[in-house]
């Protein structure tokens, strides 16, 4: 597992039937790219996270393939509509097969 | 008559721009729409001579700047206080203590520590600035590794503690036992450094508000301290700007964590004193 990997969400608590909610979602991560090199001149391995989804009740939102040019720390941003309450699960696939997850629940107003 | 008039027009175009960048905008801070934060107030005594107004650096960016610190989210400073809080609850050095294990929640027990700092340290006979008590600590209570005075731990612990402060108004007492290390710091403020000759004063006190060349000068408060710059997407400890000021100015730089700068620290605090705390921050 990569060093120092937090993922970070902030969704609302609450939200009214049908409404469309902002998402802001951030991982911190190093996102090396494999395309630098070291001081000897070896080539720095990649380490970068390469999917981040974002599913309410088991239905997708959203599915990212993510690349070696994207910065450090990356962040996303989105919208969702919530239908009915429940779960908004977040998962983030780093390339030496971690897997990071956060949940933030929903509730209708 | 003509050439005059054309000179008189030239003149005018050219006086537009530089008026409406004068001088700190009129925005107003509030973090996560609850930490209202003062970044305008009456100068210090100590400052009366000099300056009317201090303002904070935050009032000197641009709109999409000032935007990152407003929401917790958005201030790519808090992920280093996030890691400083990991650091907070680490236990390290032969002691086998972490910072926890005396201070307890660092949001009850380090509320208003960064406020006063640089403070005098009666035990140890000196002026100490939050670092060097963060390395006394580990060194005599955790029996542990110092950090290096600007290394990324040590602005991720000072994060922290200055995040447990925010909102409250900086106060450094500048007389008493800290007198004459004050008047040092205030003697290298105006002392003129490097082949520029520039001292601290001639950005920050006598031309805040004017561009150079691409940069908005501020008044150089250190309020917002450790800070988040753009331009290296890191934490920024006071010293290491301070290093960067007179380097700008061609000049040999004192050491991070030297007299020199605790002094200078201590200095420029207490130019900020009744600002608020906003360290992390964000600027450019």
């Amino acid at each position: 597992m990569a060093e120092g990997v937090k993922p970070r969400v902030k969704a609302p608590s609450s939200a009214a039937a049908g409404e469309a909610v902002v998402l802001k979602t951030l991982i911190s991560h190093q996102m090396e790219s494999g395309q630098r090199k070291n001081a000897d001149g070896t080539a720095i391995p990649r380490s970068i996270i390469n999917r981040f989804t974002c599913e309410f009740n088991g239905k997708s939102v959203i599915d990212v393939k993510m690349e070696p040019a994207i910065s450090t720390n990356p962040y996303f941003e989105f919208e969702a509509v919530i239908p009915e309450a429940g779960d908004l699960k977040f998962t983030w696939y780093d390339d030496d097969g971690s897997v990071y997850e956060d949940v933030k629940s929903v509730t209708i107003a | 008559m003509k050439f005059k008039a054309m000179t008189a027009v030239a003149a005018l175009l050219l006086s537009v721009p530089a008026m409406t960048l004068a001088d700190p905008d009129e925005d107003s801070l509030v973090i996560n729409g609850e930490i209202e934060s003062v970044t305008e107030t009456a100068a210090p005594a100590h400052l009366s001579d000099v300056l009317d107004t201090i303002y904070s650096g935050w009032r000197f960016r641009e709109d999409e700047t000032q935007q990152l610190q407003m929401d917790d989210f958005d201030n790519p400073g808090m992920i280093f206080a996030d890691l400083g809080l990991d650091q907070w609850n680490k236990v390290e050095g032969e002691a086998g203590k972490s910072c926890a294990s005396c201070h307890g929640d660092v949001e009850e027990s380090m509320k208003g520590v960064r406020a006063v700092y640089p403070k005098w340290n009666e035990a140890a006979q000196e002026v100490r600035t939050l670092a060097m008590q963060i390395n006394d600590c580990r060194e005599t209570n955790m029996k542990a590794e110092p950090y290096k005075y600007t290394s990324n731990q040590m602005t991720n612990m000072e994060a922290l503690i200055s995040v447990q402060s925010r909102g409250m108004p900086v106060d450094v007492a500048i007389d008493g036992p800290v007198q004459a290390t004050w008047e040092a710091g205030k003697e290298i403020y105006y002392t003129r450094y490097g082949q520029l000759e520039l001292s601290c004063a001639n950005c920050h006190e006598d031309n805040y508000g004017n561009m150079i060349r691409a940069d908005h000068l501020s008044q150089g408060q250190i309020n917002g301290f450790p800070t988040y710059r753009l331009k290296n997407a890191k934490l920024n400890q006071t010293h290491d700007r301070f290093r960067g000021c007179i380097r700008d100015t061609r000049g040999h730089t004192f050491d991070a964590g030297s007299p020199e700068f605790v002094a200078l620290e201590l200095y420029v605090a207490s130019r900020g004193n009744g600002l608020s705390v906003e360290g992390p921050s964000v600027r450019n």
